[in-house]
């Protein structure tokens, strides 16, 4: 008994040690998205290039789909452009473009000089679909599935490392899943 | 002299005034236009409860990002809405996580959060307790001595005085 107790503090000190280490390793910056398992905000916004088309949350819905936020005050949306144009034209997926918080004039020239990846970029000039989404920072981008439910957020450049790690895997386990369901849905007919 | 101890004292106040001018905080100045010091003060304390998500050690009052200055309007906007501080910290928790309080909420996941440092302590307690038990019982064994032990100590008692006298003689006996 006695000896026993004179190894406890050994013990907590070794627990302690495995905990604060695991913590070395973990990125503070990695935030759980609230939103991850929700359905993505409703909103009512212009896009981009034309201010007089309004889109709304049915207009992205539907399939599986990509919404990369960014802004021309975003050093690093200029690093990400490239490869998001790349990105679309290898992998075929459906990417649209959230403009948050930027000058419309401004915006568009970007559009003009770096190319445009996305289907369509929604002017978010108040932030106040960013604010709906969690968005702190630019880039981020989200992954919504065929059920309009958020399933992803990640915060940073998207190169072809990036994407290979943390879409790549994800987006294949959405295909399957859209692809099981349409073959349910058949079933049952 | 006279000048010598007013050159001093003048010095004295230069310094004070010097590091008074740096005790300014460096926080945002922003002009928030209060309908009462009730909401002014509510505002204050929102702010203050809630961490900026992007700059994570600072919270809302103290941080200069653009998304505190955000969502900073977006406080003062709802409280003019007349919306409850549980429901705007209730609208910052749906947006961006259970990590914008600094006060973390009563949960599953933060039971060890929150009742981990009494649990620590009172654990500590116990040992302490077991340890000062263990030993006053160790005291108490030695205390009590059986009954040859006691024959013996009255003996070695009552041959005390005469001790220094038999001493040789006992030695002798003893061989």
């Amino acid at each position: 008994m006695n000896k026993a107790i004179r190894f406890i503090p050994l013990v907590l000190v070794i627990i302690l040690g495995v905990v604060l280490y695991r913590g070395l390793s973990l990125n503070p910056q990695e935030m759980p998205s609230a939103l991850v398992g929700k359905p993505m905000p409703d909103f009512k916004l212009t896009t981009l290039l034309d201010e007089n088309k309004v889109v709304t949350k049915a207009d992205l819905t539907g399939d599986i789909v990509l919404i990369n936020v960014w802004a021309t005050w975003c050093v690093y949306c200029k690093y990400e452009f490239p490869d998001l144009i790349d990105i679309v034209k290898k992998e075929g997926i459906t990417l649209y473009g959230i403009n948050s918080k930027d000058e419309r004039p401004m915006a568009k020239q970007w559009i003009e000089k770096l190319g445009n990846p996305y289907i369509f970029s929604i002017f978010d000039e108040e932030g106040s679909l960013g604010l709906d989404m969690g968005v702190y920072g630019a880039p981020e981008t989200f992954v919504v599935d065929h059920h309009g439910i958020i399933r992803k957020r990640f915060a940073g450049v998207i190169n072809p490392e990036t994407w290979r790690i943390e879409f790549k895997p994800l987006l294949s386990q959405l295909k399957e899943e859209f692809k099981q369901e349409r073959l349910a849905k058949k079933g049952k007919a | 002299m006279i000048n010598a101890t007013n050159l001093k004292a003048f010095t004295i106040a230069l310094m004070t005034y010097w590091v008074l001018s740096f005790s300014a905080t460096a926080s945002p100045v922003e002009t928030f236009k209060f309908k009462d010091d009730v909401t002014k003060v509510r505002f204050q304390t929102l702010t203050k409860e809630l961490r900026c998500p992007k700059c994570q050690n600072q919270d809302l009052a103290d941080s200069n990002a653009p998304i505190a200055a955000d969502l900073r309007k977006q406080i003062y906007a709802q409280l003019n809405q007349g919306k409850s501080d549980k429901e705007i910290v209730d609208y910052m928790v749906d947006r961006y996580g259970e990590f914008v309080l600094y006060r973390p909420r009563v949960s599953s996941l933060t039971y060890v959060l929150w009742f981990g440092p009494a649990a620590i302590l009172l654990f500590g307690a116990i040992i302490v307790v077991v340890i000062l038990r263990t030993r006053t019982n160790r005291e108490e064994d030695n205390a009590e001595l059986s009954n040859e032990q006691q024959e013996k100590l009255k003996q070695l008692l009552n041959t005390t005085p005469n001790a220094s006298t038999h001493s040789s003689n006992e030695k002798e006996n003893n061989h």
